[in-house]
Order: structure tokens, then C-alpha cells, then sequence
């Protein structure tokens, strides 16, 4: 647990299409979309799940390192 | 910078790829790549064979030994290249029309043979690359290009005809539970044999217009709403059966595999 402590919300804007998914399946509505493309809102509020990893067909958002 | 997971599986430079905001197929891809990575295959022993149509893009965008080959003859190249090379992971990457149409001989005999290819059907229900024409696996009374008034054929159960060919491992997921996929290709790969994975993704820009279905996250709860396990499907009751997916693992078995059958042969001089 304490390695994922480190783990940050990644947003790579130019893969993003704006589909809405992560924003939608986020169980702690971290994500909105602006300008058609994701934003990280409430960082806080991020229990590093994944679930925006994992549904996102573009590769625009994951859990990185530091 | 992209995530490792991409970094290290995919042709970064030819990213972001060409499939439409909300195409399920990106999903499916990363799942296949996640799988490959938990069991550290690797990358020089797996070889990636696709077809022709959206799914079968995928094959451009992976950074293995990889072959985009004719339309419907995926598996057919694959059994040569896993012939000629049985060490290696030979994992097919096909679509609903390149899989069950124009290539849906290949795909029986491939199963009849039980030979150990890794197949992943991306079943997007429609033919996406070329605008939206039914494919074998539209379900009956929905529109496409080419049935403006609704699809009269009967859809295909992809995962019932694997089966009865004589597949060994036969799933079927879908880009909600995306982490089931991830289970079901490793599986898939573990299995010495046939194994057939269908992944049931969504295509918002052709099959959901088309049929009204609304957007990507529409259709992705629709997918969230309509799945149910085999083994909870077995308890419904016959009202509820219907219109649900049935995901989860449907058939596993075993059978002689074609390539040791072969060796065995060879070896018998």
C-alpha cells in the first residue's frame, strides 16, 4: 500500500478524445471534461483505483510513478 | 510520456491511434498488452497476427513480432507461423466480420484442429472500417448501413460455434469488465490449444448511432446493466435470460493439440 501512496493521475492531453468514459466510471468523480478533454478536478478525492486506466481507449489517463 | 505498460508494449510513435473517440477497441488492446505483461512473456516469443478491419489494426500499434495479414485469413497465417515456430505465443487479433464472415471457415477448422493460438474476437456487432454494414453478429432487427430497415439474419453465438468446433478454451468478456479480459487472455494463452476469447466492445460511431444507442458511456452501461456470469445465468429464469450477455469462461476442455500431434508424426521416421 505504501508504494501506491506514490502513485499519481497521469493525463496525457493530446492522446485524450474526450469519449467521457474515465469521467463517467470514476467512483469518486476526481475527473471532469474540459475543452473536450479530460482534467483532473479533485485529486484529492483519488483512491488510485485504476478504473480510469483500465476503461480509457486512448491511453490518456493512468496511475503513474511519483 | 505515456504509462510503462504502453511505453513498453506499444509502437508509441504511431500513437494516439486512428479509432474514434469511445471505440472500445483501445480497451481491448491495452487489456491483451496487460495480460501479456502479468505473464511475463517475452516480447521477441509472442507474435501478434490480425486480420483486416478496426480490430485488426491493433497489430500496428503493438510492439511485438506482428503481421497484418489479408481479410479473414488471420488464423490461417497463424497456423503457419505457429508451424513453422511452435515456441512461439501466436496471438490473433480479429473483428466480428473478419472473424465469423469472410473468415469464419478458418476460424471452425482452426478449433477442429485444437491448435494452440490464442484468438481475441473484438465483436463491435457492425462493420466499422468500411460505414457501418451488418456483420454476422448484429443482433436480429438492428439497423446498419446495409440494413436500413432492420437486420433480418439470425446473429451468430461466437462462442457456441468455438465450442462446438472443438475449441479447448472458449470466454467471452466485454469492455465493461475490462479486467476480465485481462483474466481471460491470460488463460487463453496458458491453455495448450484452441482458445477463443470474444470481447464484446462498443462502436458509438456506427453501431451505436445507427441504432440509437447514444453515446460511448451510454453504451458502456449498457454493457455494466446487461452482463451477467454464466453461472448466474444458469439461475435465471427464462424472462430474465433475455437480451443478457453471458460473460465469464463457457467452455473449457481438452484434446490432442495439432502442432504435437505433428511433431509426434515427425518423429515416428
Amino acid at each position: 500500500m505504501l508504494e501506491n501512496t506514490k502513485l499519481k493521475l497521469v493525463v496525457e492531453k493530446e492522446f485524450c478524445k474526450g469519449c467521457g468514459i474515465c469521467v463517467a466510471f470514476c467512483p469518486k468523480d476526481v475527473l471532469i471534461l474540459e475543452k473536450g478533454k479530460v482534467k483532473v478536478e479533485n485529486l484529492d478525492a483519488c483512491i488510485q483505483c485504476g478504473q480510469c486506466e483500465l476503461r480509457c481507449p486512448d491511453y490518456a489517463i493512468y496511475l503513474g510513478g511519483n | 510520456m505515456p504509462s510503462k505498460l504502453v511505453d513498453k508494449y506499444f509502437r508509441t510513435d504511431s500513437l494516439p491511434h486512428i479509432w474514434c473517440p469511445g471505440c472500445g477497441n483501445g480497451i481491448v488492446t491495452r487489456a491483451i498488452v496487460k495480460a501479456i505483461d502479468n505473464l511475463n512473456l517475452n516480447q521477441e516469443d509472442v507474435c501478434i497476427v490480425s486480420g483486416i478491419g478496426c480490430s485488426s489494426r491493433a497489430s500496428g500499434y503493438l510492439d511485438f513480432n506482428t503481421i497484418h495479414t489479408t481479410h479473414g485469413r488471420a488464423l490461417a497465417f497463424a497456423t503457419g507461423i505457429k508451424f513453422a515456430n511452435p515456441n512461439l505465443h501466436v496471438i490473433v487479433i480479429t473483428g466480428d466480420g473478419d472473424c465469423a464472415a469472410i473468415g469464419g471457415n478458418h476460424l471452425i477448422h482452426a478449433a477442429r484442429r485444437n491448435i494452440d493460438l490464442t484468438t481475441i474476437v473484438f465483436n463491435n456487432n457492425i462493420y466499422g472500417m468500411t460505414g457501418g454494414q451488418y456483420s454476422p453478429t448484429t443482433p436480429t432487427g438492428d439497423k446498419g448501413t446495409t440494413a436500413p430497415y432492420g437486420n433480418i439474419d439470425a446473429n451468430f453465438d461466437l462462442c457456441e460455434l468455438a465450442k462446438a468446433s472443438g475449441a479447448t478454451y472458449v470466454s467471452r468478456s466485454t469492455v465493461y469488465g475490462a479486467n476480465m479480459i485481462i483474466k481471460q487472455v491470460e488463460e487463453g494463452i496458458k491453455n495448450k490449444g484452441f482458445s477463443f476469447i470474444e470481447t464484446i466492445t462498443i462502436c458509438p460511431t456506427y453501431y451505436g448511432r445507427k441504432n440509437k444507442k447514444g453515446d460511448a458511456v451510454d453504451m458502456m452501461n449498457y454493457l455494466k446493466e446487461n452482463t451477467v456470469n454464466k453461472i448466474a445465468y444458469e439461475k435465471l429464469s427464462e424472462e430474465k435470460r433475455k437480451d443478457k450477455i453471458i460473460v465469464g469462461e463457457i467452455y473449457k476442455g481438452q484434446r490432442p493439440e495439432y502442432v504435437e500431434e505433428y511433431e509426434k508424426i515427425i518423429e515416428s521416421f
